[in-house]
């Protein structure tokens, strides 16, 4: 058998259990649970095969055209890929950095993207879970379910999605798929019409995102021992900083964090990000396992993303997030909260960051007039680091003299969260596997664990509940014992 | 879908009429278009004397520079029971030619599906989207799926000149590069090679290469190629989607002002 049960001792004693994301099913999530042979699990392999083979795509083509094509790569979130793509090539046509007006063009685009993501995550995919049990009917476990039992909160929860959604069309051009951040800055200004209708919903977006932050806290403080424990491991936290260590999603430096809250990496400028991260290929998983490489690959993997940049970061740069940040803190005695159901509670506090952001930021007259593009010595090379909803995400181009692409690596924010995702899964089905039998509960707590990380998965974007998975059970010989699989 | 078989040469058919040696308005000779009269000077094609009449009807490798070439068929019109090629054929007196019709334009929509997949046409992440004749067409001519299987050729970049890329996923073979580079710019830097399923466009040169010429981001074979194969490089998405030729209005607009003769 080629299955290799790599972090147990007697690995020809495990038995397998794989609950699989299933990659024979087109958009299945596939977990392999690994069991010992007391029936504990001993580890858990989510198999993810969404991210193969971009540089194909992309290697050979212009380089101008990148920052578009790569929206196509990723359809979860678009914007982000089309901002990074931009920001690596900035370098290559020597735009460092790029005008006021660009980065500022860009940041909104950036931060709107932001907004819509967590209202989506947060109001279409998590609340009805989090409102609902994760064992309640699984036909009341959406949207509608939320709109009939907490109309406010829906409407609420629609209108900031839209909201972002708006701020996107008015930079990039289109609400999906635009155009509009090229290499050396960006082809258009904010129209002054498009202003006005953002400037006069900003201060209503700042107060709704501020409920959901409550809404958040408050399920979080109604069953701490569900929220606390669930699915809960230590590890070290990832994100940019902004220079002075404050919070910051479209440009910064990178900083580790370790599980303890010591920082013990900090000020790695993005170009450098190779010499922080190491990416590990295991044979039995499409998506690779990056690792700070000075720390090692057991010690050295990191969680990305909305709980990480909470806590990885000094403050937060607008009042009303940081205050939440301050609770935040204070709900955990200030140690690093690590449940990944504090995800949630996280991720709205950046959402209000955002909608903060953006008002402060629609009055700034570089939006509307200014020089739009910068250039300068051309560079073989670049890389791009931004922010993006569900984490951090690299873009590393080499581009020749004649002005293709040679080559490229993309780490996406889901690679980032690859190990620590796995983690979860381990934890919460050591807590919720009882004996032989994947049931359904399993199966939903398993779902809510994997979906507190916001992974770009196509099978993470179905309603709660509704997951695709496929199950497997087997012994420690491989054969088969149980499975179960659920179409979304 | 029915050929054009027997499609006379320029000049090959008898005079449709004799009686416009002066340019009277009434005396000048008529076709029916769609039910409308369109008059024509001896020898004029339908589509030239249509579009002077201010009728259009789609073409893409006709240009007002060039004389007629008739291969890419868009211009189909049906004359007398037969689909002829309206760039290429000539009035006549009284014909009644229907172009504007849900059988005509039901033939150029399977033209254009089948160029859509006989190259590597991505729209979504091409930079001549809003600008390119073949997706404005298609816009225009509501093909709104592939129809047929993508061929899926495999047509490498040319890069090698500073100023202009060759993307050759895109060549639809309509030749207007190799007419202009030989007939305006006096260089003959294009020709296409080959037949049916192999038809491709080559540069001429011992390597093959566009660099090894010496074509320029000046000639007019630089800015003829109605879709996405010659490219000024650098440019990109510089001008926004949405701002762009036939984002605003259809091509059987845009093309009436354009390129008029
Ligand atoms: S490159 Fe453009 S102009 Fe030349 S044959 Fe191909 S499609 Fe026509
Ligand atoms: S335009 Fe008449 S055949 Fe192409």
């Amino acid at each position: 058998m080629p299955f290799e049960l790599e972090t147990a001792a007697n690995r020809e004693n495990l038995r397998r259990v794989a609950i699989d994301p299933v990659s024979r099913v087109e958009g299945h999530g596939k977990v392999t649970l690994l069991l010992d042979e007391a029936g504990i699990v001993q580890e858990a392999r989510l198999h993810i095969v969404e991210f193969r083979g971009f540089e194909a795509f992309i290697q050979g083509r212009p380089y101008w055209e990148v920052p578009v094509m790569v929206q196509r790569l990723c359809g979860i979130c678009p914007v982000s890929h089309h901002l990074v793509a931009a920001k690596a090539l900035d370098r290559v046509v020597g735009a460092v950095p790029v005008t006021p007006t660009a980065e500022k063009m860009r940041r909104l685009m950036h931060y709107g993207q932001i907004l819509q993501s967590h209202a989506l995550h947060f109001f279409h995919l998590a609340s009805p879970d989090l409102l609902f049990g994760f064992d309640s009917e699984v036909g009341r476990r959406n949207i509608v379910g939320v709109a009939q039992a907490h109309p406010d909160i829906a409407r609420q929860g629609v209108l900031l999605r839209k909201f972002g959604q708006e701020v996107i069309r008015a930079t990039a051009g289109k609400r999906i798929h635009g155009t509009a951040a090229v290499p050396g800055g960006i082809n258009r200004h904010l129209a002054p019409e498009d202003r006005e209708l953002l400037q006069g919903q900003a201060d209503q977006m700042v107060a709704w995102s501020r409920a959901a932050v409550d809404l958040a806290r408050r399920l979080h403080e109604t069953d701490p021992a569900l929220y606390d424990r669930f699915g809960r491991f230590d590890s070290g936290l990832m994100s940019l900083v902004r220079a002075d260590g404050a919070l910051e999603l479209y440009d910064g430096h990178l900083r580790l964090r370790d599980a303890a809250g010591t920082v013990v990496v900090d000020g790695v400028a993005d170009q450098d990000y190779a010499r922080l991260i190491t990416e590990e290929v295991k044979p039995w998983s499409y998506m690779k396992f990056p690792y700070v490489t000075a720390l090692g690959p057991e010690a050295g993997w990191y969680k990305v993303g909305p709980l990480a940049r909470v806590q990885n970061c000094d403050f937060i740069p607008t009042p009303l997030a940081e205050a939440e940040r301050q609770s935040f803190l204070a709900y955990s005695g200030r140690a690093v909260q690590h449940a990944p159901l504090a995800y949630h509670w996280a991720r709205m506090i950046e959402m209000l960051h955002a909608a903060e952001v953006i008002r402060d930021l629609l009055p700034d007259p570089d939006l509307l007039a200014g020089e739009t593009m910068a250039g300068g010595p051309r560079r073989q090379e670049g890389v791009g680091i931004i922010e993006a909803p569900r984490g951090t995400l690299i873009h590393h181009y080499q581009v020749g003299d004649d002005d293709l692409v040679t080559w490229c690596n993309l780490i996406v924010s889901t690679t980032h969260n690859n190990q620590a995702m796995n983690e979860a899964v381990r934890r919460v089905a050591r807590q919720y596997l009882d004996g032989k039998t994947l049931t359904e509960g399993l199966l939903n707590h398993i779902e809510v664990a994997i979906r507190a990380f916001d992974p770009c998965l196509s099978c993470a974007t179905h309603a709660l509940g509704d997951m695709p998975l496929a199950v497997e059970l087997r012994d420690a010989a491989g054969d088969l014992v149980d499975r179960r699989v659920r179409d979304g | 879908m029915s050929a054009s078989h027997g499609r006379p040469k320029k000049g090959s058919l008898p005079p449709g009429g004799t009686a416009h040696s002066a340019k009277g308005a009434q005396t000048s000779a008529t076709f029916l278009l769609d039910g409308q009269p369109v008059p024509f000077d001896e020898g004029q094609t339908i589509l030239e004397a249509a579009r002077a009449a201010g009728h259009y009807i789609p073409h893409l490798c006709w240009h007002p520079d060039f004389p007629p070439h008739g291969s890419c068929k868009l211009c189909i019109v049906k004359v007398a029971g037969r689909h002829v090629s309206s760039c290429a054929m000539p009035a006549k007196d009284g014909w009644e030619v229907e172009s504007n019709t849900p059988e005509m334009n039901g033939e150029r929509r399977a033209l254009l599906q089948m160029l859509f997949v006989e190259g590597n046409h991505f729209c979504p992440s091409c930079e001549k989207s809003g600008n390119c004749q073949l997706q404005a067409l298609a816009y225009d001519l509501e093909m709104t799926t592939p129809r047929f299987n993508h061929f899926f050729p495999d047509r490498p970049v040319d890069a090698t000149h500073p100023d202009v890329l060759l993307d050759f996923n895109r060549c639809i073979f309509c030749e207007l590069c190799v007419r202009a580079s030989r007939d305006q710019d006096g260089k003959g830097v294009f020709a296409l090679t080959n037949r049916g399923i192999h038809k491709h466009l080559v540069v001429n040169a011992e390597s093959g290469c566009l660099g090894d010429t010496d074509f320029s981001k000046d000639d007019a074979a630089a800015h003829i190629c109605p879709v996405g194969v010659i490219l000024e490089k650098r440019v990109g998405f510089a001008v926004p989607i949405g701002q762009r030729k036939y984002d605003a209005r259809p091509i059987r607009v845009v093309a009436m002002e354009e390129d008029k003769p």
